[in-house]
C-alpha cells in the first residue's frame, strides 16, 4: 500500500488541478513573469502574504530557492531532510562558526520544518518597541485580531494530549523549584503525535505554509518558482523594477546558468533575516539609516542534556508541549539577558552533532539514548545596551553571512542558563547531566554541576551555542526613529518594496517567532492590498 | 608523551597559521575541481584513520565488518560533503588537502607516518588537542570532522538498533 493512499497529499493533488508552478531546475531557457506583485521566499511572511495578495485578487509571483517537497516525500529520515529542506544541510554558521542556525529552504520555509511553537509577540517586547523604535501602532490590542485571524486560520491552539516524558520533566523538575511553566499552543489539525516536524510533516498536520497559504495563493491564481534563488532586484530611481533570478540545479547547489526575471508593480521581500538583508545589499539598495543588515538577532540558545532512570524517547511524541518564561521576567528586560526555557526534540543525527566529544564517552552516551532527556535556552537578545547582535554581510561570491560576535552578556546570561537547565534537571530526577560545552564532565549531582558549570570558560566553538531564530537586519521603526523600514514594512528609500519576515523585528522576540511573523505580515499584507487595489483586503480562512 | 607529540603540541601556534593561511596557498596551488569536493587517495586514507578515533567504542570489533562499517562511513562522509554549499565544500577540501600533505600532517597532528599507518590513539590525541585548541581555526576543523563523522554514522538505520532508536513509523517511513 503505497504512502499517499493512507496519507493523501494535497500538494500532488493541487499540481494535478493545474497549479501554476514551476521547478526552475527543468528549465531549459530563461524565463520571464509579469506580476502584481514578487514575492521572495516562501516562508512564514511569504506565505501569509500571498495568500492575502491572491484572494485580493492581485497577480502573484512567489520565488523560492528551495525545492517543492510534500507529504509524500517526507519519510522522517534525517539524512534526507537535512540537505533537502535546510539550509545550507542544517549546517548553517556564523561567519566564525561560533553559532549553528537551523534555517529552512523549501517550499514553506522554516514553517515546514519547525517545531510548531505558537506564541503570540510578547506584550513586553511590544512595550520596547513603541518606547524604543517609536512603534506606536504595535500594541498588543493592535495586534491581537490580526493574531486571532492567524491563529484561527492555522488552527493554533492548545495542545489537548499530555506531554511526552521530554517536555513532562521540564513541567515536573520546574515545578520542584517553584518556577512556573505553561503549555504551548501549536499549529496543528489533526497531528498524530509522531515527533518528526523537523523533518517535514508526514501527516500534513501541522499548518505550515506549505499546506495552507500557498495551496491557497495557488488556488487562487499565483505562481511559484521553485529552485530560483533571487540575486538581485532590479533598481530605476527609487523604483524596484522587479527580481532577477538564478535558477539553480536539482540539488539547489549550483546555478544552471538560465535566469528568471520577474517584473512587478510592487516586491515584497521575506526570504527571511539572513537573505532578506543580503539580497538587497547585492542589489546595493539604498540604505538611509545605515542599519540594513545590523542588529541581526538569533536567540543564543544553550543545551543541556540529561540521563534519567526511565525512558524518555525523546524523539517520539510532540517535540514541544511545555515552556518556562519564569527567567525572561526575572530581571529588567534591557538587563541581563533573560531566557525562554523548552525541550528539543532528540533523533540520532542531532544529537550526536550537538554533543561534545568523540569516542568511547560519546558512544556510551549515545547507547543510552532512550534515556537522555534535552533542554533549550533560549537567550533574549537584542534588549540589554550591549547585545547589538549580528551583521549580515556578503562572502566573495555574493553569498550571505552573519557575522555574530559572541560578547560578555551572551556569555554571562549562557552561564546562568546551563546552571537553571542543570538544577531543573536533577530537581527532575536525573541521575546525570551533559550540557553541551567542550570541556563540561558529565556531572553526576546538583552540587557538582553547579561548581563545575560555573568554572567553565565561555568561549566561542567551546560552549555549543545554536539557534533556529533570525530576526532583524531591516527593522522597522516610527518615523522620528532610525530603521531600515517604516511601521507599515515599507523599505525607507524604495518607494514599491516591502519587507514581510522576521527581519523586520528591531529585537529579538523573546519567543518561538513563526506567529509574531503571520500575525505581523498578515495585517502588512492586508494594508498593501488595499494600497493596490483600493479595496479592503480578503480575510483568508481556514478551510474545512 | 612521546617526543613527537611534545614537538606536536609545542608547535600550537605554526600549527594554526599553516591551518589559517596554508588553506588558501594549498587553493592556489591546487586548483579546485569544478564538480566540488574529491575525496581522492591520502584524502580518503587520512578520513579511513579519523573515523575509527571518532566512532571508537560504536565500530564493530570483528576486523572484517570493521573495516566495511569505517569503508561505509567514509562513503557517507563523502556524501554529506557533497551536499553542502559549494563554499563549504571548499573550506573541507582545503582541509584535507593539508592533511594530505606530509609536513602540514606531521605539523598539524603528529601523526608521523601516512594515515595508512596511523594509530587511533594518536589521531584520537590531535582531535581532543583540536577541539579545545587556544586557536579558533583548529577548533572549528575538529567541529568539522565531529559532525561529518557522527552525523553520517548515526543517519544510516543500520546503526539505530545499538542506540535503541526504534525508527520513525514504517508505514508512514
Amino acid at each position: 500500500m503505497s504512502k499517499e493512499s493512507v496519507i493523501p497529499d494535497p500538494v500532488a493533488a493541487g499540481l494535478a488541478r493545474g497549479w501554476q508552478v514551476f521547478d526552475g531546475a527543468r528549465a531549459t531557457a530563461d524565463r520571464e513573469l509579469t506580476a502584481d506583485v514578487v514575492i521572495v521566499g516562501s516562508g512564514a511572511g511569504g506565505g501569509v502574504t500571498a495568500e492575502i495578495l491572491a484572494l485580493s485578487g492581485l497577480s502573484v509571483v512567489i520565488v523560492e530557492e528551495g525545492a517543492l517537497q510534500s507529504s509524500r516525500d517526507f519519510n522522517m529520515r534525517e539524512a534526507e531532510a537535512y540537505p533537502k529542506l535546510y539550509q545550507e544541510s542544517a549546517a548553517r554558521k556564523t561567519r566564525d562558526k561560533g553559532i549553528n542556525i537551523f534555517q529552512g529552504r523549501t517550499v514553506g520555509g522554516s514553517t515546514t520544518v519547525n517545531w510548531t511553537s505558537s506564541f503570540r509577540t510578547p506584550p513586553t517586547t511590544l512595550a520596547f518597541w513603541q518606547q524604543h523604535y517609536g512603534l506606536g501602532t504595535y500594541t498588543e490590542a493592535d495586534l491581537a485580531p490580526w493574531f486571532e485571524m492567524m491563529e484561527k486560520r492555522l488552527h493554533i491552539a492548545d495542545w489537548p494530549a499530555a506531554p511526552n516524558e521530554n517536555n513532562d520533566l521540564l513541567r515536573r523538575g520546574a515545578a520542584k523549584l517553584g518556577i512556573p511553566t505553561g503549555v504551548i499552543r501549536r499549529n496543528v489539525n489533526g497531528c498524530w503525535n509522531l515527533g518528526y516536524c523537523g523533518m517535514g510533516c508526514p501527516t500534513n498536520a501541522k499548518q505550515s505554509m506549505l499546506v495552507t497559504t500557498i495551496p491557497s495563493a495557488l488556488d487562487h491564481g499565483a505562481t511559484l518558482v521553485t529552485r530560483a534563488r533571487a540575486e538581485r532586484l532590479v533598481l530605476q530611481g527609487d523604483m524596484v523594477q522587479g527580481v532577477v533570478c538564478a535558477l539553480l540545479d536539482a540539488p539547489g547547489l549550483r546555478p544552471t546558468g538560465r535566469l528568471l526575471r520577474v517584473r512587478a508593480r510592487h516586491t515584497v521581500l521575506a526570504g527571511g533575516a539572513i537573505n532578506t538583508p543580503a539580497l538587497l545589499l547585492r542589489s546595493q539598495a539604498p540604505d538611509p539609516s545605515g542599519q540594513l543588515g545590523k542588529r541581526t538577532f538569533l536567540h543564543p540558545t544553550l543545551v543541556s542534556a540529561a540521563v534519567f532512570p526511565q525512558r524518555v524517547d525523546g524523539y517520539a511524541g510532540a517535540p514541544q508541549t511545555v515552556y518556562s518564561d519564569h527567567f525572561l521576567h526575572t530581571q529588567a528586560i534591557d538587563g541581563p539577558l533573560g531566557y525562554k526555557l523548552e525541550v528539543p526534540p532528540l533523533h540520532p543525527v542531532l544529537l550526536a552533532t550537538t554533543m561534545p566529544g568523540f569516542g568511547r564517552e560519546h558512544a556510551a552516551m549515545m547507547r543510552g539514548f532512550p534515556h537522555l532527556q534535552g533542554m533549550l535556552a533560549l537567550l533574549r537578545d537584542g534588549f540589554h545596551p550591549e547585545s547589538q547582535g549580528g551583521t549580515v554581510g556578503l562572502n566573495a561570491d555574493g553569498g550571505a553571512v552573519l557575522d555574530y560576535p559572541l560578547g560578555d552578556p551572551v556569555w554571562e546570561g549562557a552561564r546562568r542558563a546551563l546552571l537553571t537547565m542543570a538544577e531543573i534537571q536533577f530537581a527532575a530526577g536525573a541521575t546525570g547531566v551533559q550540557v553541551a560545552h567542550e570541556r563540561a564532565p558529565r556531572y553526576a549531582s546538583w552540587a557538582e554541576a553547579r561548581a563545575g558549570i560555573a568554572g567553565l570558560p565561555y568561549e566561542r566553538h567551546l560552549t555549543r551555542v545554536v539557534s533556529a531564530h533570525v530576526m532583524g537586519g531591516c527593522a522597522m521603526a516610527g518615523a522620528q526613529h532610525d530603521g531600515v523600514t517604516d511601521a507599515d514594512g515599507r523599505y525607507r528609500g524604495l518607494a514599491n518594496l516591502s519587507v514581510h519576515d522576521g527581519s523586520l523585528f528591531p529585537t529579538s522576540i523573546g519567543a518561538n517567532p513563526q506567529l509574531s511573523i503571520y500575525g505581523i505580515t498578515a495585517r502588512l499584507a492586508s494594508d498593501l492590498a488595499m494600497v493596490l487595489t483600493g479595496r479592503p483586503a480578503k480575510r483568508p480562512q481556514a478551510a474545512a | 608523551m612521546d617526543t613527537t607529540r611534545r614537538t606536536f603540541l609545542k608547535a600550537g601556534l605554526l600549527s594554526a597559521a599553516v591551518l589559517a593561511v596554508g588553506g588558501g596557498w594549498y587553493r592556489i596551488t591546487h586548483p579546485a575541481p569544478p564538480h566540488g569536493f574529491v575525496l581522492d587517495g591520502e584524502a580518503r586514507a587520512a578520513l579511513g584513520a579519523i573515523v575509527p578515533a571518532i566512532l571508537a567504542g560504536a565500530l564493530p570489533v570483528a576486523p572484517a565488518e570493521r573495516a566495511r562499517a569505517i569503508a561505509a562511513t567514509t562513503d557517507r562522509v563523502h556524501q554529506a560533503i557533497l551536499g553542502l554549499p559549494l563554499g563549504s565544500q571548499q573550506e573541507v577540501q582545503d582541509l584535507f588537502g593539508l592533511l594530505t600533505l606530509a609536513p602540514a600532517r606531521r605539523l598539524l597532528t603528529g601523526v608521523a607516518g601516512g594515515w595508512a599507518a596511523a594509530k587511533e590513539a594518536d589521531v584520537a590525541a590531535f582531535l581532543q588537542d583540536w577541539r579545545t585548541h587556544r586557536f579558533a581555526v583548529m577548533r572549528t576543523a575538529y567541529a568539522a570532522l565531529h559532525d561529518l563523522v557522527l552525523g553520517a554514522w548515526y543517519s544510516d538505520p543500520a546503526h539505530w538498533d545499538a542506540i535503541g532508536f526504534p525508527g520513525p513509523l514504517k508505514e508512514l517511513a
